[in-house]
């Protein structure tokens, strides 16, 4: 290991200890940027590229089909709990090995996993969403898919989901957490 | 079978899995990001309305590549439904098809049945709990639980996180609650 990337390694380190934005958002969200590196906007295209992807798999496999997650519910097929079974099993073997050959970006960052603490919001929260998933048929990434299929009155579905997102932070510091 | 024929056909989960599951490495790979998307619908409310609440005065735009990644799903979604869809039914367990038809929902052709999913069933009660109460639960549920199934049950259990684990299964139970107790009740108004 040369000194520059050990520079770089400790750089990042404080990078994640000081910038209070991250902190922030490390207590709330899963999906997060831990990147520093700037970039021009149009490198954002890869994660378009990415969405793409990741929407004609939805689309293919069915698991954004309400009649799919009625079908999950019910225990009346496997199919679902193939699919995030397989998804699960995939990627805890990646992230072992990202971790085991301390693999790096593209960019030759360190990749970072931000540990998640527990909180009463992971049950509470987590009923709330399976209440809606049941009843949508969707959690949020199929809700985008679906509305690319051509359900638009689902851009309602999608509206009233940022609005709820928008009351629990209005809410935020009133719940149990 | 040519090739179309091959692709317009559903992918079983062995296939798709898989790929979802990959998805995890590549977005670390390529940019160091988490897998997930909820968090899409917090950056739109600190983008659009943050209305001085704390929880949504941060730099949203250092996030702006889980937009992008929304949008390539509603692209992607529609490329697939357009052009590598064979328009057969979704082939579902025989006895959820005779359940639903008892309902009058007989259409298996689209992703949501058209009979509930529709412009004019905003002004029935049953549209107004499954489109707007539905999607409210999801977007204040996911967001209070910290993640969706892609940044809990994906991501989070990828990283053998515990709190998603527990996340997961509460999305389950919820789940299973309403689709068996609830769903049937509504269906029925």
């Amino acid at each position: 290991m040369n000194v520059a990337e050990t520079i770089k390694e400790k750089k990042h380190r404080e990078f994640l200890s000081t910038n209070t934005d991250f902190e922030v958002r490390s207590l709330d969200t899963m999906c997060v940027n831990e990147s520093e590196l700037k970039h021009p906007v149009w490198h954002n295209l890869k994660y378009l590229a990415m969405g793409i992807l990741f929407g004609i798999i939805l689309v293919k496999s069915e698991v954004i089909s309400w009649f799919r997650i009625q079908e999950m519910f019910r225990l009346q097929s496997f199919h679902m709990y193939g699919v995030i079974g397989s998804a699960v099993i995939v990627g805890i073997i990646s992230v072992w090995l990202i971790k085991k050959f301390k693999i790096k970006t593209m960019y030759g960052e360190a990749i970072e996993f931000v540990p998640k603490k527990f909180n009463k919001g992971n049950i509470y929260g987590g009923l709330i969403f399976g209440f809606g998933w049941a009843m949508t048929g969707a959690c949020p990434g199929p809700l985008f898919a679906q509305i690319g299929t051509g359900a638009s009155v689902i851009f309602i579905t999608l509206l009233s989901a940022i609005a709820g997102t928008w009351v629990y932070g209005y809410l935020r510091e009133k719940l149990p957490h | 079978m040519n090739f179309m024929e091959w692709v317009q056909q559903p992918w079983p989960w062995y296939v798709a899995g898989p790929l979802i599951g990959l998805i995890v490495p590549v977005l670390l790979i390529i940019g160091n990001k988490s897998f997930g998307v909820s968090s899409s619908l917090r950056h739109i409310c600190a983008a659009c309305l943050p209305a001085k609440i704390p929880f949504f005065k941060y730099d949203w735009k250092k996030e702006i590549w889980n937009l992008f990644f929304v949008t390539g799903i509603v692209i992607g979604a529609f490329v697939a439904f357009q052009f590598l869809n064979n328009q057969q039914p979704v082939a579902i367990n025989g006895t959820l098809v005779n359940d639903l038809d008892k309902y009058g929902i007989n259409n298996l052709k689209g992703l949501v049945p058209t009979e509930l999913f529709n412009w004019a069933s905003l002004f029935s009660i049953k549209g107004i709990i499954l489109i707007v109460v539905g999607g409210f639960l999801v977007g204040f549920g996911t967001r209070y639980a910290g993640g969706c199934t892609s940044g809990h049950a994906i991501m989070g259990l990828s990283n053998l996180q515990f709190p998603s684990l527990v996340a997961t299964i509460s999305f389950m139970v919820g789940g299973f609650i309403v689709a068996n107790l609830l769903i049937p009740v509504i269906l029925k108004m």
